[in-house]
């Protein structure tokens, strides 16, 4: 008896608890809450995103009016029909009108449901006319962007440091959604973005630009955002790819045109300033310093903050015959990568001046102590072929 | 030994499982590459362009991108001399792309080559191409590699740019294992 | 035929009884569904807190690789096949399943099929980690060597599958007693009828795809490689010929066990009988033509996208049809609410909302932002957990009394029946609000604004699965400690050939062919 009553209630209350939740997700529409404010899909910034809101908000709102029908009949039957309560069994069953009825009506409210559905597909596979082309590769675990034509390239890695994410120190705001350089943006121009992999299938996903588009190693894929609004923006990885699915973040800083301009203007000068660097000589506690950033940033995702890696996956570098051994060896690993093996060829991705220093970093850290040092000019030598 | 009817279907069932074994390992295959061919859908070209082409389409320009990327461990240097060239439909163009192989020993590369817009892969034709063959360089070596291509006027008009994307395989292991099987 | 059982070991290394290989196919894949339960259990303390607390990264990929294999090959399908065998002879009048040997064959190769599997967790490499969905090249040219073992795996749980089908049809086709006409078997035969031609058709292509990853990782092939000419995208479309009617494998089944349930508690017969046919049929067919609504984002022509989009849609409608038979059976019935209801009932609510949010996946420009996020774990689970899981133990609940001769007890099983629900809910509807709000799917660790929902749900998941482990209590206490029972019709409103054995049902039955009016 009390477990009747039971039921009746919950299944009396679901459908209002149903419709409160639903409409607080539609009043929850700015995403960049936390917690328990996180209902609903952002607007995010482009026409595109704003289009996909609307159309998951239409086919929201359908589910959810065809719910308070289909479960109000439902709890109605087993609050009246109850044997409990005297209920005697009708006997009809079945009947070619209504099943007619429920096939068409639904056919009728999905192909109202297509129209917007195949309007908004349309627009967002149309990257004609574009003011700037992206070139953006995943690799294992981090983004590249290119700027096409612009000779402005770089790697965007995540920043969070290992012992934030393996619980001794703190996190930061943005843990797990920060990277040493984002990917900047102009406000209102129609960017394009080309989309490849280096090693496994990625996804580049944006949820404010209402961008997701795969990676895919050996093919090339194209998509598009314009954005509205300045800002920044967040996304993820979206195929999982290896061990640092999780920690390979996008950011996507947008600015007002002119300032846009200014930076493109500023990275093609400090690429330039980045050669000459390339030609000074740093003392070992400079190489160190950097060294550790810049390890940890790129090498520590396989080889570990502490040098040690992970035994039969990424080979120990603390102690290891490469570290220890003839530096000339150790350039070529680093630079040239090890075919075979996900041992990229950093050369390609990193300045010299940072080859050098975590160079430098992993022949002097966890007791290696070696005690030479490699310079930016080191690098620079063995790249050309001297 | 007459056949009952549990061993008729039986047979039946083993056969057609059988035969969706076959169909997945043998025909699936063909039969996507065929429909990507027809449809240039999934960017792929086609081989060595040795047909003829209307006359040059003056009135049109198609702005043709080059992207390139390293696939894996492969370290060698590898970008297109020009990123962009203008052209104009029906016209043969030539560019080049540099490529150098920085490390101590010989290596064997092999370009794959993608295009978008899906629908402009089967109109894009490369009658000479670097892609075609693999291409190796000794240590320290470096070179220009050559891409002849003609752009079909019947480009669909809805398309004024296409990217064409090299990725760069190191296939040194694999030639060697196949000299060494063929010697 | 008049002798009992064998004694001893002999009776199950040996058995060729429909009874008996039922039995074993249930035991064993509720031990597979405790261990895929495990790791999903690892996988939720882990996510309790953003960070890593518990395992590496590297791990993790194993866990919800092995979770998800574990789950629809070891687990649910496997009790469905239990429930087959157990039922579908019983259903139709038969004596037994067409080929008894065959079906000792189809159950023993599956413990040694997923001991290879679980096996590579402590093999060097770790277990496979790339998804149950496998893509290549993560799943050829970066997977651990443990990969063949995955493979040879598969091979063998796949032959299972397919044997037991073939079994299934047989017996449906051949084995019905005199006077069972088709239209006059129950929804359950039906389902499983249609779900067996499906696993005939795609498992094989399933064993196709891993045969070419073989290929490709030993014998230098390049199906899946670009350097060779070849695409990781048809790795996708093979896997997802397959994949998608997988899942209508999984759920159709579970319908027939719904079909069976709700007619009993509402003292009705099932409404629309043969719509109900037509419509498995219907989502049978369609299930077929529908499979790269799972590739959304991989950069498929427009024309591609939109096809699939229309023909994904359309899969709604039938199933829709068998919602409101369903409900259309509740109304003006006479109801009661034993635990077997709860979950029937429990499964028409909660597996519509999966359908729902199935739609909106199916919406291609929507899907942008739901694939491969947290929304799609939370629909799948809908759908399977709340769908075939409980429908499975709707089944047990409802058919344990004839199979065992005791009653299980109502109080226990109301009270699992809470505990189950409350926290499955609790579980996963959090995992909607995440995805939408930009979490993806198979992450070890999380940005900081997805924590609240994420300990949410992982609360939720051990409410869950501490409901599953009393749910084995349960099975077990009715098993040696339930109150003994003899009725032949167990349920008052239940209507079959099984309702007219005796209870516990015999070792044999049906060795002469019943009258069926």
């Amino acid at each position: 008896m009390v477990s009747r009553v039971k039921q009746l209630v919950v299944y009396a209350l679901s459908p209002l608890l149903l419709l409160s939740f639903v409409g607080q997700m539609a009043h929850a529409e700015d995403a960049h809450k936390s917690g328990w404010s996180l209902l609903n899909m952002p607007r995010g910034v482009t026409s595109v995103s704003n289009d996909i809101y609307d159309l998951h908000m239409i086919v929201v709102w359908i589910c959810v009016w065809i719910s308070v029908v289909v479960y109000g009949v439902m709890f109605y039957s087993m609050f009246a029909h109850r044997k409990s309560k005297g209920a005697k069994a009708a006997n009809f069953h079945e009947s070619t009108t209504v099943e007619l009825l429920w096939t068409i009506v639904p056919v009728l409210i999905l192909i109202w449901v297509a129209f917007p559905s195949t309007k908004s597909l349309i627009e967002l596979y149309d990257t004609s006319e574009a003011d700037l082309d992206i070139k953006i590769t995943g690799y294992q675990w981090k983004w590249q962007y290119e700027y096409l034509g612009e000779g402005v390239e770089f790697m965007s890695e995540l920043t969070t440091s290992e012992p934030a994410i393996y619980n001794q120190e703190p996190k930061t705001e943005f843990y797990l959604s920060e990277v040493n350089e984002p990917l900047v943006l102009p406000v209102g121009k129609k960017v394009r973005f080309l989309i490849t992999a280096k090693d496994v299938i990625h996804s580049w996903w944006v949820p404010d630009l209402g961008v997701k588009r795969d990676a895919v190693p050996g093919f090339i894929n194209e998509t598009w955002a314009r954005i509205d609004e300045p800002g920044i923006y967040r996304g993820f990885c979206a195929e999982l790819c290896g061990k640092g699915h999780a920690f390979m973040p996008i950011v996507v800083n947008a600015l007002p045109e002119a300032e846009y301009d200014a930076w493109l203007a500023e990275k093609k000068l400090a690429a330039a300033a980045e050669r000459e660097m390339a030609k000074k000589t740093f003392t070992l506690e400079q190489l160190m310093a950097k060294g550790e950033e810049a390890y940890n940033r790129s090498c520590a995702s396989c080889h570990m903050a502490n040098g040690e890696g992970i035994p039969g996956a990424f080979p120990a570098l603390k102690g290891s015959a490469i570290a220890l051994g003839p530096v000339d060896k150790h350039l070529d690993v680093v630079i040239n990568g090890t075919s075979g093996t996900a041992m990229q060829a950093f050369g390609g991705q990193l300045s010299e001046v940072d080859l050098a220093a975590i160079i430098t970093y992993e022949r002097n850290a966890w007791g290696n102590d070696v005690g030479d040092m490699v310079q930016p000019l080191d690098v620079l030598k063995f790249k050309q072929g001297q | 030994m007459p056949i009952n009817a549990t061993q008729k279907i039986t047979i039946k069932l083993v056969v057609a499982a059988i035969g969706m074994f076959v169909f997945a390992v043998f025909l699936m295959p063909p039969l996507y590459d065929v429909f990507c061919e027809i449809t240039g859908i999934g960017g792929k070209t086609k081989g060595q362009y040795e047909g003829t082409v209307a006359a040059v389409d003056a009135e049109r320009e198609v702005k043709i991108q080059f992207v390139t990327t390293n696939n894996g461990a492969m370290p060698w240097e590898f970008s297109p001399v020009e990123y962009q060239v203008r052209v104009h439909p029906g016209e043969k163009t030539a560019v080049e792309f540099y490529a150098r192989n920085p490390t101590s020993r010989d290596m064997v590369a092999q370009a794959i080559p993608n295009v978008t817009p899906d629908n402009a892969a089967e109109f894009f034709h490369k009658t000479e191409c670097f892609c075609f063959n693999k291409q190796p360089l000794k240590a320290g070596e470096e070179t220009k590699m050559g891409l002849v291509f003609i752009v079909d006027p019947e480009l669909p008009a809805s398309v004024t740019t296409i990217t064409l994307s090299y990725t760069l395989f190191d296939v040194t292991e694999a030639t060697e294992a196949e000299a060494a099987t063929t010697n | 035929m008049a002798h009992g059982p064998a004694k001893g070991i002999g009776r199950w290394l040996f058995a060729t009884n429909h009874k008996d290989i039922g039995t074993m196919y249930l035991w064993f894949s509720f031990a597979m569904f405790l261990l895929g339960g495990s790791f999903a259990m690892i996988i939720r303390a882990e996510l309790f807190a953003p960070g890593m607390q518990l395992v590496r990264p590297e791990f993790f990929n194993q866990m919800t690789t092995m979770h998800g294999l574990v789950m629809v090959f070891g687990a649910i399908m496997p009790s469905f096949v239990g429930l087959a065998n157990w039922m579908i002879p019983l259903q139709i009048g038969a004596p037994d399943m067409a080929l008894p040997r065959m079906n000792n064959l189809s159950f023993w190769i599956l413990p040694f099929g997923f001991a290879l599997l679980a096996s590579t967790l402590f093999m060097e490499g770790g277990a496979p980690n790339f998804g149950w969905t496998f893509y290549a090249p993560l799943s050829t040219t970066y997977a651990p060597d443990t990969v063949n073992f995955f493979i040879f795996g598969v091979h063998i749980i796949g032959a299972s599958s397919i044997m037991g089908s073939i079994n299934i049809i047989a017996t449906v086709l051949n084995l019905r007693a005199p006077g069972m006409t088709m239209m006059k078997l129950p929804l359950f035969v039906w389902t499983w009828l249609i779900t067996a031609f499906l696993l005939v058709a795609v498992m094989p292509v399933l064993a196709g795809v891993v045969t070419m990853m073989l290929m490709d990782i030993n014998f230098g092939t390049s199906f899946f490689d670009a350097a060779g000419g070849g695409d990781p995208v048809l790795f996708q479309h093979i896997f997802w010929f397959f994949g998608h009617p997988e899942v209508y494998i999984i759920i159709l089944p579970a319908f027939g066990v719904v079909s069976a349930i709700i007619p009993t508690f509402s003292r009705k017969p099932l409404f629309g009988y043969s719509s109900m046919v037509y419509a498995t049929s219907a989502i049978a067919f369609l299930s077929f033509i529908v499979w790269a609504h799972h590739m959304f984002t991989t950069g498929m022509p427009i024309a591609g996208e939109l096809y699939f989009m229309y023909a994904t849609m359309l899969i709604a409608v039938p199933t829709g049809v068998k919602v409101f038979n369903w409900i259309t059976t509740m109304f003006k019935g006479s109801l009661s609410f034993e635990t077997p209801m709860l979950f029937a009932i429990a499964f028409v609510i909660l597996f519509t909302f999966g359908g729902f949010t199935g739609l909106m996946l199916a919406v291609a420009p929507a899907d942008i932002q739901y694939h491969d996020s947290y929304f799609v774990v939370g629909h799948f689970h809908y759908v399977m957990v709340a769908g075939a899981v409980f429908s499975m133990t709707a089944g047990i609940y409802y058919w344990l009394p004839k199979w065992t001769g005791r009653m299980y007890d109502e109080t226990m099983g109301k009270v699992q029946f809470w505990i189950a629900f409350i926290g499955f809910n609790i579980a996963f509807i959090p995992q909607h609000f995440l995805g939408l709000a930009g979490m993806p799917r198979r992450y070890a660790d999380y940005a900081l604004q997805f924590s609240d929902w994420n300990m949410v749900s992982s609360i939720g998941a051990f409410m869950y699965g501490a409901a599953q482990l009393m749910f084995l209590y349960n099975v077990i206490h009715t098993i040696v400690a339930g109150k003994p029972t003899s009725e032949e019709k167990t349920w008052e409103g239940a209507e079959g050939l099984e309702w007219t054995l005796p209870t516990p049902a015999p070792f044999h039955t049906f060795s002469t062919p019943p009258e069926v009016k």
